[in-house]
């Protein structure tokens, strides 16, 4: 069987399934970024296979190039964030982080 | 006959993990073995990209997720998780929620997916591309790029201020005795 690009998306689609799950489901801070990770991942894997299979050119390849850089700033961004949120609850359950002054 | 069976095994090898790991992220109750799972789901999509002849991105992949992303990830998880019993140590709610969007993200899109007619290309490029991304990079995209440099810096100067705390900067400031910062004595 030769690979098409159904077969990448289909990839990308669990991908982000399991992104949103995560996202929708956890209490975890971290576990939300775990997802959201996800999500990006996806995303630049569509890049990349749409880059191949449609345009045939390199665009593509650094648009996914440029994701992953958004993706990794964003992810120290909100991890230091998620740092400082346990340092003033105590916990990282966004759930119980509702109050704007503690 | 041969090549295009052994390329098919390679991407579902890849496809596979990938996938398998992501859904083990969705799911698991361990916020430790979820992050660990994640390691396999970048993996996964750094082999697909070396599938789909992406060689730099899938190296860029490797180096910044797997070298980067995934040692904050865990280095949170351990910071913040207060793990006493692992067990548990990633809570879930609203799960059917969670599960209707998952299964109506999948057959929709997946929907999608199958019955578009792409117009794809009828030969698929194949060779390496790191030069050729290196001009876009410094051709068409080149104030892209420069934002991009000065995005990871104001990322870096974020993640140190936050992460570092009140205690850091006040040393820098020199006012006021800040509260100092909470020690997590409890997370042995």
């Amino acid at each position: 069987m030769t690979i098409t690009i159904s077969h990448l998306l289909v990839v990308s689609i669990v991908l982000l399934a399991s992104g949103l799950y995560c996202v929708i489901t956890r209490k975890n801070a971290v576990a939300l970024l775990m997802g959201i990770e996800l999500i990006l991942n996806a995303a630049n894997l569509n890049l990349v296979a749409f880059s191949r299979f449609v345009t045939g050119d390199i665009d593509g390849q650094v648009f996914a190039l440029f994701g992953i850089l958004l993706a990794a700033a964003e992810t120290v961004v909100a991890l230091a964030i998620v740092l400082q949120v346990f340092r003033a609850f105590d916990t990282v359950d966004v759930d119980r982080t509702d109050k704007l002054r503690g | 006959m041969k090549v295009p069976l052994l390329s098919a095994m390679v991407f579902w090898a890849f496809a596979i993990l990938a996938m398998a790991s992501a859904v083990f992220v969705a799911f698991s109750r361990n916020i430790v073995h979820a992050a660990f799972a994640l390691l396999g789901c970048f993996f996964g999509v750094a082999g697909l990209y070396l599938f789909l002849s992406a060689d730099f991105v899938g190296i860029i992949q490797v180096m910044v997720y797997v070298g980067g992303v995934l040692i904050l990830f865990l280095f949170a998880v351990m910071l913040t998780g207060k793990i006493r019993n692992p067990e548990k140590s990633n809570p879930s709610r609203a799960i059917p929620g969670g599960l209707v969007t998952m299964l109506v993200t999948l057959g929709l899109f997946g929907y999608l997916a199958f019955t578009t007619p792409w117009q794809v290309l009828p030969t698929v490029p194949t060779g390496p591309t790191t030069s050729q991304i290196g001009d876009a990079l410094l051709g068409p995209y080149i104030l892209p790029f420069e934002v991009a440099s000065v995005l990871l810096l104001a990322a870096l100067l974020g993640g140190v201020l936050l992460a570092g705390g009140v205690r850091g900067r006040s040393r820098l400031t020199g006012n006021e005795q800040d509260e100092a910062p909470r020690d997590s004595g409890g997370n042995t």
